[in-house]
């Protein structure tokens, strides 16, 4: 039997970010990955929406490779007949593509408002979620801390802000825009990777989400890693590795063993079986509790409550090999390029998932990575929405189907792109859930919606990171303050671990 | 096949004895019980509490919250569910018990019945199948409600053993309170027959599918004749549990699942469940909280039993301490005929049920031609077991 101060379940980068927390703070610490290698779902995107900054700075990731091609890409919101709109400098600091002038100021009034609504927000994803029960106070003091900042902004800008806090994106985007292509840009931004359109309750929330996070200092950035999103967990590997964490590949963790109401050991799919004082999980809630711990563990108020926890996914990928690059159009290949015509047709694509089928026009993200690293062929990634992972049909039939109108969809936008395709890999919800064990293909492993964040999230009495057991926390993006390839939820967690442990 | 939408044309369903009890429902004097029309009093319901305390009677007991539990990880299922050891009750037992919320707050009290290896009976007077269905995930089980499925007669009262034998199942002379076996009725049917009941008194109780009901009914009735065998209510049954100080989910507790006030759930150790508690037995609902309260004695309340000075019933009145300070309040009370007392069983905040219990006063609102008069009377707590008769332990049974 191994032993070691601290075990890590799951290589993503909420393990990775856990294990480099927990070794930066002097443990010895063995990291777990059930595949090949380390990165999890971070691989399955290809565009950086937020790296937390302490882990990049502790880490030291930039001595280990990581390198930055652009933190504010470009986005173009494409048009079918090549009037394309085109976001450009940090989060659309200017617009390109004949844009009205009253949609001009309209932007950069609302870009204001929703930048700094959204930078109030960030604080709080860095703390703890607090209880708040009376026997809990200190991070009650500290929420309260963060409350009066708010309402330092004030009267009117806190009102508005109260106001805008559980708005549905499409009603604010409605209220000051006119320009569909601008809107419906935005409003795919708000609903990429959710189980939500943008009139979904709260939708507008999910977009200050993605918008308070940062990469490298900068807010709401869109970042691209040289060498792709591999990078980043390929950078963390090799941080962890000069920090003497040990990492284990092909090792798939099968049950903790809780002895006492305190986890002890963790056993693999091989049989080995390896102890430690602090167990940490970055695999979803459910599978770590229901599964690794056990349902007759807990009590059944919890077992309900974690069985509760909403993880549907809706995002695809799709990468496809062509002979030759693509032409938008006309569009700018060095740019995220975004098919969602208008606010109407996000929120039509959405419709269909709610009845467990695809849309017939998804809405997406392309990305042609060999325009900034040219390495001889052609490629175009892009995540597309919306599909479920409990398709009615079946995904054996339903995956055929879906990738042709995906196709037909690209068409409609870059005639021509269909005879240039080699190879197609779609990467449906359901087959990233089975690649990835994540329950639904879930980007955030729990839906980012407000009944699932903060001191709800993923579920009431779980939201500290820790469990029922002393020695076992959770790391996952399902934790506060959630997903993204942020590594956020993992240093959150390791820090709580590190300091309950440091207190016991 | 019956359609589940219509249940509203019939609120109540009738007992497969409804023929019988029906017939003999003199008073026309019925009540609802989860769910069916029950008999709170059949003639009078002095002389049917007297039947049970001096011959014999049966009650109804079909309405019973009946759920079946089968499958090789019964036993550890049920001790995750409920907070006794269920290792320790062997096949052909039956044992009290009970079992809480994740806060270690009571849903509800029960009997357990092990009736083959893996086949066990857990009845109780609320439904509970969603909790029961949750608390089976990641256990081998299958739980099911069988209520509508089993036609149930509770026989009580020191005759009852008499009338089995004459009636063909003299075997049941062996079986010692809580045990139970299995019997053939006539020439297809089978009773399960349990040495149980709720009433203090050597009792049995019969278990059988509805298509036997009427035939167990006769059976019983025939052979008690002699003997003054009578249908009892559920107001007569009441009397009699009082006095066996036995409690009543949602009379003498509110369920956790139903209570609405944060201050209204109770835990096993404000009942006076704390013995059923096993802390060793490994994970079971609510452990957590209820190591908790033990290990920080912060239990509020203690369920006991009140002797009150003079004859006036004083249910639902409330306690005070130096005839000042509430401390409790009565969930049940009688003048009990057997023991001649003015009973009644209580809860009340501690420590006012121990070592500040010498100066209670309970304040009765007593109706006198339609005014009330309000009275001070003083109490003393004392056990709640109130008659507890050695011929309801005796192994052989009493042939009275």
């Amino acid at each position: 039997m191994v032993s070691c101060d601290a075990i890590v379940i799951g290589g993503g980068i909420n393990g990775l970010a856990a294990a480099g927390k927990l070794a930066a703070s002097g443990a010895k610490v063995t990291l777990l990955e059930a595949s090949d290698r380390v990165g999890g779902m971070c691989d399955v995107g290809h565009l950086c929406y937020g790296l937390d900054d302490r882990l990049e700075k502790s880490l030291k990731l930039s001595d280990h490779g990581l390198a930055w091609l652009s933190t504010n890409l470009p986005s173009t919101a494409l048009s079918e007949t090549g009037k394309h709109l085109v976001m450009q400098g940090a989060w659309g600091e200017t617009l390109a593509g004949d844009v009205s002038a009253a949609d001009q100021a309209a932007w950069q009034t609302l870009r204001t408002t929703l930048l700094k609504n959204a930078s109030v927000l960030a604080p709080f994803k860095s703390m703890t979620a607090p209880r708040l029960s009376r026997d809990h106070g200190a991070p009650v003091w500290k929420l309260l801390g963060q409350g009066l900042k708010i309402r330092g902004m004030g009267k009117d800008a806190l009102r508005e802000f109260m106001r805008l806090m559980l708005i549905n994106v499409a009603d604010v985007l409605e209220d000051e825009l006119s320009d569909d292509r601008l809107k419906g840009l935005l409003a795919f931004d708000a609903v990429l990777g959710h189980f939500a359109g943008p009139r979904s309750p709260n939708s507008l929330l999910s977009l200050y989400n993605r918008i308070s996070n940062s990469v490298a200092g900068q807010q709401a950035a869109l970042a691209l890693p040289r060498g792709g999103m591999p990078a980043i967990s390929k950078a963390m590997e090799a941080a962890l590795n000069a920090r003497g964490v040990t990492i284990k590949t092909n090792a798939a963790a099968r049950h903790i063993g809780i002895e006492a109401d305190r986890a002890r050991s963790v056993t693999l799919h091989s049989g080995e079986r390896l102890q430690a004082k602090l167990i940490v999980s970055a695999l979803h809630p459910q599978t770590t509790l229901m599964s690794l711990v056990g349902a007759p563990q807990l009590d059944t108020g919890f077992v309900r409550r974690t069985q509760n926890i909403r993880s549907r996914g809706t995002t695809s990928m799709l990468r496809l090999s062509l002979k030759d690059h693509p032409d938008f159009r006309g569009a700018d290949l060095k740019s995220r390029l975004v098919i969602a015509a208008s606010v109407r047709a996000v929120e039509d694509a959405f419709n269909a998932v709610k009845y467990q089928a695809f849309s017939a026009e998804p809405v997406m993200e392309c990305l042609v990575p060999t325009a900034f690293e040219p390495t001889g062929k052609h490629e175009l990634t892009a995540l597309v929405q919306f599909a479920p992972h409990d398709l009615k049909m079946g995904w054996a039939k339903g995956k055929p189907a879906y990738l042709k109108g995906i196709m037909q969809q690209l068409e409609r936008y870059a005639p021509g792109i269909g005879k240039l395709v080699l190879q197609a890999n779609l990467q449906t919800p359901a087959e990233i859930a089975t690649r990835f064990g994540s329950p639904g293909g879930q980007w955030h492993h729990a839906e980012l919606s407000v009944e699932q964040m903060f001191f709800l999230r993923p579920a009431i009495g779980l939201a500290q990171y820790e469990t029922p057991f002393a020695g076992l926390y959770l790391a996952s993006a399902a934790m506060h303050p959630g997903g993204g390839v942020t590594g956020t939820a993992g240093w959150n967690a390791a820090t709580q671990a590190v300091k309950s442990m440091g207190a016991t | 096949m019956k359609n589940a939408q219509l249940h509203f044309r019939q609120p109540l369903l009738t007992s497969p004895f409804h023929v019988r009890t029906s017939a003999a429902n003199k008073l026309n004097n019925w009540g609802p019980w989860a769910g069916y029309t029950t008999a709170l009093a059949f003639t009078d319901e002095t002389m049917e509490y007297t039947a049970i305390r001096n011959q014999v009677g049966v009650y109804d007991l079909t309405p019973m919250v009946k759920y079946q539990i089968t499958g090789p990880d019964a036993e550890r299922y049920l001790n995750r569910l409920t907070l006794r050891d269920v290792a320790k009750l062997k096949p052909g037992h039956v044992h009290y018990t009970a079992w809480c919320d994740d806060s270690g707050k009571l849903l509800d009290d029960g009997t357990l019945f092990h009736i083959t290896p893996s086949k066990y009976m857990l009845c109780c007077q609320e439904r509970h199948l969603p909790w029961l269905l949750d608390s089976a995930i990641g256990f081998d089980v299958d739980v099911k409600e069988i209520s509508e499925d089993i036609a149930a007669l509770s026989l009580q009262g020191p005759c009852s053993y008499a009338i089995l034998e004459r009636a063909g199942f003299e075997k049941v002379k062996t079986l010692k309170p809580f045990q139970l076996a299995e019997f053939k009725l006539g020439r297809s049917g089978k009773v399960m027959i349990s040495r149980t009941g709720f009433t203090a008194d050597l009792g049995y109780e019969l278990w059988t599918t509805p298509d036997h009901a009427l035939e167990i009914w006769d059976l019983l009735m025939n052979a008690g004749a002699l003997n003054g065998i009578r249908p009892f209510g559920s107001n007569a049954l009441n009397m009699a549990r009082i006095e066996a100080g036995f409690m009543i989910a949602n009379l003498d507790f509110v369920c956790a699942t139903t209570a609405l006030r944060p201050d209204r759930t109770r835990s096993p150790y404000d009942m006076g469940l704390e013995w059923m508690v096993d802390f060793e037995k490994g994970p079971f609902n609510g452990r957590t909280a209820l190591k908790r309260e033990y290990d920080t004695s912060s239990t509020q309340w203690a369920f006991v039993g009140l002797d009150i000075e003079g004859n006036v019933e004083a249910d639902h009145s409330l306690i005070y301490f130096d005839k000042k300070h509430e401390v409790g309040h009565i969930t049940a009370a009688i003048w009990s005929p057997s023991t001649k007392r003015n009973i009644a069983l209580a809860m009340l905040r501690r420590p006012y049920h121990a070592v500040k219990s010498h100066n209670l006063w309970v304040e009765i609102y007593a109706l006198r031609e339609l005014e009330y008069h309000k009275l001070m009377v003083k109490a003393h707590v004392v056990p709640r077991q109130f008659f507890n008769p050695p011929r309801r332990r005796a192994t052989p049974p009493g042939l009275f």
